[in-house]
């Protein structure tokens, strides 16, 4: 894809373009630049000067001190951090083993398999919420993190085997029929496809994830204990909780940016090329 | 897998175990967490308890309640005409600022790619972030909000936008379209970017300029992902609950003026200060929000489909 060909604007148009990229760039990024700026700074500077960056003087790490202190932090982030990681472990594990056997075989139920995973691409998962709560509650799994890895998984499931199986499909096949004349069983030719679609599983990674680790209705529902909140519920508690120690709910969602754009830097090539199909590389 | 000592006889066609292998365990997961449980939810929503404590299947009666009793029709129907507006908020802004700002990406100014990430980055922050940043900016306590306006001496703007019943819908809708609106603009992006060089070529010898590009190529082009993006849209907002959750809280206030579908069948379900959880009511929201889902989908894949007959992604 070469990018020579596109621009043809002229310099005026040109530098509207940018004007409106920069314009809306700002409008993206200022509130939570704000946000993480300003849990540096003593309380009268975050309300008097909410825009002036942390000098000397007014440089404090009040909020974070407060966060220690006083709330399991750690413990919501590990939560998260298990169930996110258990869920897209079992989501590429199974999604894949599926997506092989899918764009592998020709088998009787091969269209009705596909079409019945795609059900679940298009109609949320919350519309079982109560369904899924009655099930965990017979199954004794409430306000177990295994709730939520079961319930991410069923969700991310239809659209990582629909994404795989396109990219499966593009293996070539002497090489799975050269291993297969050497002996290998279907097991093997599974695992010696999976190195070959890594850029597949990446994006599959890239997509799953950010919905996860993100999620407040099923942790809110399925595992609002103190020992199984995740970051993101525990931050929502606690947000209400602390309401006025500005340093403190300004610290708490700094905590809660980082992570997830530490990741994004990471798999953000991933992300771009899984949602648009690998259309940008 | 066969022992190979023993003398068998070769049928064409062994049971393909492995197959069972591969696709068993996804298909259970999916059945059994997914599927399962929403077919559980749409029968509980056909029952109901007796006061002796005994379910009784009640047809279509829990339906008929909630659109019809004066108890629950007002707060579904207040629900979904606010989710509607929700909804026309995120088609009028979102997707056409989306939609712009994928096609400036799209003609490779310097510096697209970072342009690109940043844009996006709201959008891979949870909700409850957003929400309470948001809530500080627009909070007159803190004052941010002044302290922007007054230099553009706009200080009538400076009001409590979240707590206001007539704004407090509008200015949650802005804020679910600040947060996601990186997902169009890279499907458009996308869909802009496999659009054959020549074409580009043509129009520059014709010396068409990037109005006439946008009008007769790539928006003709992209239309497919534009009934994508506008389905996608329509699910995740008649499915949404987070940030209006955590801004405004189970009750959607003020007075709520921000309740919409996933709210409502929190509530319902949960229940709140003015009422207990009822499952069986909360499983007919869940119904009906099923029910506008799949409307949404017919709609989209009989009326566009059919005239859209290339599919992308």
């Amino acid at each position: 894809m070469s990018a020579a060909g596109v621009p043809l604007l002229n310099r005026r148009a040109q530098v509207l373009g940018h004007l409106v990229l920069i314009f809306y760039t700002l409008l993206a990024i200022l509130p939570t630049l704000l946000i993480i700026v300003n849990s540096f700074k003593d309380r009268l500077t975050i309300f008097s000067h909410p825009f002036a960056l942390p000098t000397a003087s007014t440089f404090t790490l009040d909020g974070y001190h407060t966060l220690a202190s006083s709330a399991n932090f750690s413990l919501f982030f590990l939560n998260s951090l298990l169930v996110t990681l258990g869920s897209l472990a079992l989501i590429l594990l199974l999604s894949s083993m599926a997506a092989f056997a899918l764009s592998e075989y020709r088998f009787r139920l091969n269209t009705l398999l596909g079409l019945y995973l795609s059900v679940g691409i298009m109609v949320p998962i919350r519309l079982g919420t109560i369904g899924i709560l009655n099930l965990m509650v017979s199954l004794h799994l409430v306000n177990t993190l295994w709730a939520l890895i079961l319930v991410y998984t069923a969700q991310g499931i239809p659209l990582a085997v629909f994404v795989l199986t396109s990219f499966m499909r593009g293996v070539p096949r002497d090489l799975k029929e050269a291993a297969r004349i050497d002996g290998a069983s279907e097991y093997r030719i599974y695992g010696m496809t999976l190195p070959l679609i890594r850029p597949a599983l990446g994006a599959v990674t890239a997509i799953s994830m950010i919905p996860i680790w993100n999620d407040l209705w099923f942790p809110l529902i399925l595992a609002p204990g103190e020992k199984t909140k995740t970051i993101v519920l525990g931050a929502s508690a606690f947000l209400g909780q602390f309401v006025n120690d500005y340093n403190a709910v300004l610290a708490a969602l700094t905590l809660a940016i980082v992570p997830v754009v530490v990741l994004y830097v990471i798999f953000s090539r991933q992300l771009v090329s899984g949602i648009t199909g690998g259309a940008l590389k | 897998m066969t022992d190979r000592s023993l003398p068998r006889v070769r049928t064409r066609r062994p049971f393909p175990w492995h197959v069972v292998v591969f696709v068993t365990p996804a298909l259970l997961i999916y059945t059994v967490v997914m599927i399962y449980p929403i077919l559980s939810s749409l029968w509980l929503s056909m029952n109901n308890r007796l006061p002796d404590g005994s379910e009784v299947f009640v047809g279509l009666g829990n339906y008929r309640k909630l659109l019809a009793s004066e108890l629950y029709a007002q707060p579904l129907w207040n629900a979904l005409r606010n989710n509607v507006v929700f909804f026309v908020v995120h088609m009028l802004v979102q997707n056409p600022v989306g939609l712009l700002l994928a096609v400036l990406l799209s003609f490779r100014l310097r510096g697209s790619a970072v342009y690109r990430t940043l844009l996006f980055t709201p959008t891979i922050l949870s909700v409850v972030i957003i929400g309470f940043a948001w809530k500080l900016i627009l909070n007159p306590a803190w004052g941010v909000q002044r302290a922007l306006l007054t230099p553009l001496t706009l200080q009538e703007l400076d009001l409590p936008w979240l707590g206001l019943p007539a704004t407090a819908l509008p200015a949650l809708s802005l804020i679910s379209v600040w947060q996601n609106i990186g997902i169009p603009m890279l499907l458009f992006l996308a869909a802009l970017v496999r659009i054959p060089e020549e074409l580009y070529e043509a129009a520059r010898l014709d010396g068409a300029g990037g109005w006439t590009i946008f009008r007769r190529i790539q928006l003709p082009l992209i239309l497919p992902t534009v009934g994508i993006v506008s389905v996608l849209t329509f699910v995740g907002n008649f499915n949404a609950f987070d940030l209006i959750y955590s801004t405004q809280g189970a009750l959607a206030g003020p007075n709520f003026a921000t309740d919409i579908l996933g709210t409502l069948f929190y509530r319902t379900f949960f229940g709140y200060q003015l009422q207990s959880g009822d499952p069986y009511m909360g499983a007919a929201v869940a119904g009906v929000m099923l029910v506008v889902i799949l409307a949404g989908l017919l709609i989209y894949l009989t009326a566009w489909q059919r005239r859209i007959t290339e599919v992308q992604l």
